[in-house]
């Protein structure tokens, strides 16, 4: 057959389609805003990964050697604030949910494109905010800025690093009301709740959290602030206030805020596992209300942070109960992603292993959270190291892990480049190892009775830290490499075409990268989610 | 019944990731009630300390809540309730396509709104000038020195809250006059039409939201039972 010799026309793509630093700035493309948004969290990822290292390091000897005990005070304070409001919270949503949820459900867009840009400046606004505090002096009261500390004695930026918080609060708010109204408002013809990616679940979920919880820190954070500026003693007992009112609102969002770091991570794994798996999702329904019953549940269960600080008996008995509840859609979970495994068609692919490495570590971390939702136990590990290990399973083990997974997984859509196998999975193995190598004696350290917060410790401890530390080193080097080869990839990765996993889904339906405007006609669906069975099982080409 | 330019302003306004114009509508509206409900919790946080040391210092509140002027404070109710309707007539003649009609009401809701903000700095200005304001400035007496009813730093809590609460109500109502105002200027361009009107309508929830939060703060913060002896 002849065939006329074409010219060779490069595909248009959001990427190619306009050029300069003003059509990045200015763009209402949600997958150049995801972009712009992987871009800060990524250095904000760095900044407190670089407050853990001074951390970890101060931790290798007994004395406090290396950092003075107010400069330490800064650095867990300032390490935790960036890695909560300024990476975890908008990590998978606003970076890959952004990019993929339009397409997932086959909009050319999210509801409104100009708040989803205006969220990206207010994220800029209050990291500068942050960042101006940390550089002028930093913060010492620690992320949770308990009062009266924070309001009456600490002689630190806690004014200019609150008001950085409650900027950053409103631009997560604009991310989540704008989700939550695509995914009601702008789904393809044909796509029913019930046909959604579980990722649009959670991510669903999340947004909830975000809409009715943020509001809620961001008062109270100015209350705060307005307590220090204008003494208005709300928090202050000297002044008549009442410091438990300040927990009490404060983890009235910051539990919920616990699970907007967990519910877009599940979303991905739920992803992956299926693609992996070539199975649809176990038990597909359950996953999905699981998502919101976690997030219903996330706000009935917040004074189980507060059992030693003088609420009453009944209460904590109470939150105690209503915080095991959330054990059960989460082991929901755990059980339908190993369910779908189960039988399916499993490949080893590099996202795949941050799924299984997920599914582990969130175990670990959800099951010691109900050690401490039980009150005999909290009691004898409240503000331990055991504490520590526990948030960080399900922070780092789960978020971050599941972030990654995600960004493999996305990586061919997003940039239309294959990332190199190998070292990805090298990273995978060193992330994995790294974490338990962190984490894990911290367990024990915390159960031993090793107070969270000092910079100095006996020296029996010394043992189980200097394991901490080398593993946080493991860690360091399991994130320095994706950061290499996924920058390399960009100019000698392979070119991944529309589908490279054979994945079923809409944004798999669609070039890589992906057309400005998504779809070049809007898709109509009608199939299920995850319909592998009926997917002809074709072998993957590329990547290998 | 539309005129050739309303349909060209509706082109204009269209967003093309939108199926539809009603969609966008739709989507607007939707949009806009999510904000609101983050705005109730926003307020929630306040109100739920309010209810908290209402409770625990009640007594200091009723005497912090003589203080308060209610004659300027059920003006201003009746200002913003008057404003309300303005906005509302006014969203009515934007969905009508009477476009001087509509200006001349959001024109009129301008009015009340500076009216509201006049008022109540009257209002804050007597307290401050009587050291009702939180801080070292702060004084407080009542009945007899030698033996006041009530613990003074109860009282500056009361005003803590009352100074906290009002001045975010007033910021929310100098955004919405900022509102108003752009839509007056987009109004007289002809940016509005029976086709479409969404920004009228929804910066009118707006609008409706910051009446009704006053309307809780004026009987939480004014009328706190003035029985008491």
């Amino acid at each position: 057959m002849a065939t006329a010799v074409q010219p060779v026309v490069e595909r248009e793509t959001y990427l190619n389609s306009n050029y300069g630093l003003k059509s990045w700035l200015l763009t209402i493309d949600h997958k150049r805003i995801a972009l712009l948004y992987l871009m800060s969290i990524t250095a904000m990822f760095w900044l407190g990964g670089f407050f853990a290292m001074l951390i970890r390091l101060e931790l290798l000897t007994p004395a406090g050697d290396l950092l003075s005990s107010d400069t330490y005070n800064k650095m867990f304070t300032m390490h935790g604030i960036t890695m909560v409001f300024f990476f975890l919270i908008p990590s998978v949503p606003a970076v890959i949910g952004n990019f993929v949820i339009p397409l997932m459900i086959g909009a050319k867009d999210l509801a409104f494109p100009r708040l989803n840009l205006a969220s990206w400046y207010i994220y800029m606004l209050g990291a500068g905010l942050a960042l101006w505090g940390f550089l002028f002096g930093g913060v010492d009261t620690g992320w949770t800025f308990y009062t009266p500390f924070s309001t009456a004695y600490s002689n630190t930026h806690v004014v200019t690093v609150a008001l950085g918080i409650f900027v950053v609060g409103f631009s997560s708010i604009f991310t989540g009301l704008n989700f939550i109204v695509t995914i009601h408002r702008m789904r393809a013809p044909g796509l029913t709740w019930n046909r959604l990616p579980l990722f649009i679940w959670s991510n669903y979920a999340a947004s909830l959290i975000m809409v009715l919880g943020t509001p809620v820190v961001a008062i109270t954070l100015l209350l705060v602030a307005f307590e220090r500026l204008f003494h208005i003693g709300v928090f202050n007992p000297a002044l008549g206030g009442d410091p438990l009112l300040f927990q009490h609102l404060f983890w009235f969002y910051s539990h919920p805020a616990v699970y907007i770091m967990i519910l877009p991570g599940m979303g991905v794994i739920s992803e992956v596992v299926t693609c992996f798996s070539r199975k649809r999702a176990f038990g597909y329904e359950f996953v999905a209300l699981a998502s919101i019953a976690i997030a219903v549940l996330g706000f009935l269960v917040w004074a189980h942070h507060m059992f030693v600080a003088g609420i009453s008996m009944y209460s904590a008995l109470v939150f105690s109960l209503l915080s095991y509840f959330v054990a059960i859609p989460s082991a929901v979970k755990v059980f339908n992603w190993t369910a779908t495994m189960y039988k399916g068609s499993v490949r080893f692919d590099t996202p795949m292993l941050y799924a299984w490495a997920f599914i582990g570590l969130f175990t670990v971390g959800g099951l010691t959270g109900v050690f401490l939702a039980s009150l005999g136990i909290d009691v004898h590990v409240t503000d331990t190291y055991f504490v520590v290990a526990h948030f960080h399973f399900v922070m780092v083990g789960g978020m971050v892990v599941a972030y990654l997974a995600g960004l493999h997984f996305w990586w061919p859509k997003i940039t239309g480049k294959m990332y190199p196998e190998a070292p990805a999975k090298l990273s995978a193995l060193l992330v994995f190892v790294g974490f338990n190598l962190t984490f894990l004696p911290q367990f024990v350290l915390g159960y031993m009775g090793m107070p969270r917060r000092y910079h100095a410790y006996p020296p029996e401890f010394q043992v189980l830290n200097v394991l901490s530390t080398a593993g946080a080193s493991v860690l360091a080097v399991g994130y320095v490499l994706p950061m290499i080869y996924f920058l390399w990839s960009l100019r000698y990765g392979k070119d991944a075409g529309p589908n490279p996993w054979n994945a079923v889904g809409l944004e798999w339906m669609t070039p890589s990268p992906p057309p400005t405007h998504n779809f070049d006609e809007t898709p109509v669906v009608t199939w299920e989610a995850y319909d592998y069975e009926h997917q002809p099982q074709e072998e993957i080409t590329v990547g290998h | 019944m539309a005129t050739s330019t309303e349909i060209q302003a509706a082109e204009r306004s269209f967003q093309h990731h939108f199926a539809s114009i009603e969609q966008q509508r739709d989507t607007a509206t939707f949009g806009m009630w999510m904000f609101l409900l983050t705005e109730i919790m926003f307020f929630g946080g306040l109100f739920c300390s309010y209810l908290v040391y209402r409770h625990n210092y009640y007594e200091a509140f009723v005497e912090g809540s003589q203080k308060m002027n209610i004659i300027l404070g059920a003006v201003n109710t009746a200002v913003l309730i008057c404003s309300s309707l303005s906005m509302a007539m006014g969203v009515r003649a934007a969905q009508m396509g009477n476009r001087k009609l509509m200006v001349i009401l959001l024109l009129i809701t301008i009015v009340f709104g500076f009216g509201f903000l006049g008022i109540k700095a009257v209002e804050y200005h007597e307290h401050w000038t009587n050291h009702e304001f939180p801080g070292p400035n702060f004084h407080f007496e009542t009945g007899d020195p030698a033996h006041p009813a009530t613990d003074p730093l109860h009282t500056e809590i009361y005003f803590g809250l009352y100074w906290a609460m009002t001045g975010l109500h007033a910021l929310h109502m100098i955004i919405g006059i900022g509102l108003v105002t752009w839509l007056v200027i987009a109004g007289m361009r002809g940016a509005y039409s029976p086709m479409y009107y969404s920004p009228v309508e929804n910066v009118g929830l707006y609008w409706h939201f910051v009446d009704l939060v006053w309307i809780y703060l004026f009987p939480l913060l004014y009328l706190i039972s003035h029985k008491h002896s």
